[in-house]
């Protein structure tokens, strides 16, 4: 096992976590390898935003290891998964911008934070990362005045102008409306283009899952239920998974 | 049924237990700061910042604690020493406890109250918005980036915020009993620089740098560890001035007795 974590961009083995008395994850194993996208679907409170923190380091198993390019992080103290970090974004659900910055910080902290001094450096670098998200022309505006489809670009133009190895994108889609969850799909799969980023993506819209998916995990209650191509998923006659997809719940009026 | 002295050991074993629990949060927090401050540069920028917001801005509150609370002394001391005739005196028992305790203490009071509310809930909404994740994602010690430069503000603003409070009160005190109860001014600044020394303000600095230290890691703490939600950065925002309050005059009491023995009190 350990072999095939090692040439893996990410790998997780028989995770499991207990908050309480709530067993959220129930040994969870999976790989994602280089350049591809996987995307973790499941209903709310299946454990998939859980589980994406796991990945990075932001919450400790209570068992199970996590790799990543090879080199097993859980165990590891903070300090020690710093740097690992910074090969790996992540783009939070609620985007997580630094609300006292404007855009052009927010996208400039993480180059700061690496060292960059350079006024000018930083000033293309950031420009540079917001047309890749389509925003330019927005550097002086605060978080608290952008819609939540602008906010999503400004999340994944902080986590790409470093160049990330991986991508972790946590519900990119939720709360948008359809045409702002199209550009947000198309820009994960741009990002995957441009940059050959690696990426997760946690959620549970279907469509952004047909757009941007290479292979699909189903998660339910704490642990794979289906991992395959999505139009297996799509294909495949289990009542469950049927649900999910066309959105049934079983209740009646 | 269980025995009342039962209940109240089992009261006092479980609030022991806490404030145990308390306290090793606090050092585990200490204990990184300590550790960033070795290992990590200091964020000068951010240093800077919060000296305007927690030094610079909290002056007003602070000055005028102090400008009423020498006032309000000054005339107290007037009132009883008057009927003894040692009106003259009031100058050195206004300047001796402004410097040693009502400066310091009155000052941390207030930094709690202004200072400790906002870091609390400034950390706090950062964690329940995911920021403080945010910033641990992007490969950056929440303690490096939230907790050090507040640190460092404070051990900078605090001495200062107290050396203010504690002039303005000696001055205000001044002014209350030569122009308003009429104490003959020479004498009155005769005493007062007879019966205070450099050790006093020895004591008055040392004591805002320690409650200084005190309000950024109680607030820090408290926020760091805010639960979800708008109820949990209200409970974080609360609890940091309680507690931080109430370290700040129990902690004084243990200067106070610490601190006499290096710069004994009296001529």
């Amino acid at each position: 096992m350990t072999t095939t974590a090692q040439q893996s961009m990410l790998s997780v083995v028989g995770l499991t976590k207990t908050i309480g008395t709530q067993k959220i994850l129930r040994g969870v194993d999976l790989e994602v390898s280089e350049g591809e996208t996987l995307v973790i679907l499941g209903r709310s409170g299946s454990g998939k935003s859980v589980f994406l923190k796991h990945l990075i380091g932001l919450m400790t198993p209570t068992s199970g290891q996590v790799f990543i390019e090879g080199r097993q992080i859980v165990g590891l103290k903070e300090r020690e998964l710093l740097p690992i970090r910074k090969t790996i974004g992540m783009m939070f659900q609620g985007c997580a911008l630094f609300d006292a910055m404007t855009v052009a910080e927010n996208v400039a902290f993480p180059l700061r934070e690496a060292g960059e001094r350079d006024p000018k450096i930083i000033r293309d670098k950031v420009a540079e990362a917001l047309e890749s998200v389509d925003l330019t022309g927005h550097e002086e505006k605060l978080p608290v005045n952008l819609s939540g489809g602008m906010k999503k670009r400004v999340a994944l133009a902080r986590v790409i102008i470093t160049h990330p190895n991986c991508v972790l994108y946590d519900e990119p889609t939720a709360g948008l409306d359809p045409v702002v969850s199209d550009s947000i799909n198309h820009l994960i799969r741009r990002m995957q283009k441009r940059f050959g980023i690696t990426s997760v993506v946690v959620t549970h819209d279907m469509k952004c899952a047909g757009h941007v998916a290479d292979r699909v995990a189903f998660l339910h209650e704490g642990a794979i239920y289906f991992h395959g191509a999505y139009c297996e998923l799509v294909a495949s006659p289990d009542p469950l998974i049927q649900d999910f997809i066309e959105g049934r719940s079983g209740d009646s009026d | 049924m269980m025995p009342g002295f039962m209940l109240l050991s089992r009261f006092i074993g479980s609030t022991l237990l806490a404030l145990l629990g308390y306290l090793g949060e606090l050092m585990f927090l200490v204990l990184e700061t300590a550790r960033s401050l070795v290992t990590t540069p200091i964020r000068w920028k951010l240093v800077l910042a919060q000296v305007m917001e927690v030094g610079y801005r909290s002056q007003l509150v602070v000055i005028v604690t102090g400008a009423f609370t020498g006032m309000v002394f000054a005339a107290q001391t007037y009132f009883q020493f008057h009927r003894l005739s040692m009106e003259t005196a009031v100058g050195a028992v206004v300047s001796v406890s402004m410097f040693r305790e009502l400066g310091p203490v009155l000052t941390g009071l207030m930094v709690a109250g202004r200072v400790g509310a906002a870091m609390s809930a400034e950390i706090g909404t950062m964690k329940v918005t995911e920021q403080v994740d945010a910033l641990r994602s992007l490969g950056v010690h929440p303690v490096d980036y939230l907790v050090v430069p507040r640190m460092v503000a404070l051990m900078i603003s605090m001495p200062i915020l107290v050396a203010e409070c504690v002039w303005i009160g000696i001055q205000a005190g001044q002014f209350v009993a030569v122009h308003m109860m009429g104490v003959a001014e020479v004498y009155y600044v005769n005493y007062m620089e007879k019966f205070t020394a450099l050790r006093d303000l020895e004591i008055t600095l040392t004591k805002g740098f320690v409650f200084g230290i005190m309000i950024v890691f109680i607030a820090c703490n408290e926020g760091l560890k805010s639960k979800e939600g708008a109820v949990g950065v209200g409970y974080a925002t609360t609890q940091s001035v309680v507690i931080g309050s109430l370290a700040i005059l129990i902690a004084n009491f243990f200067l106070t007795m610490i601190l006499n023995v290096f710069f004994p009190a009296g001529v």
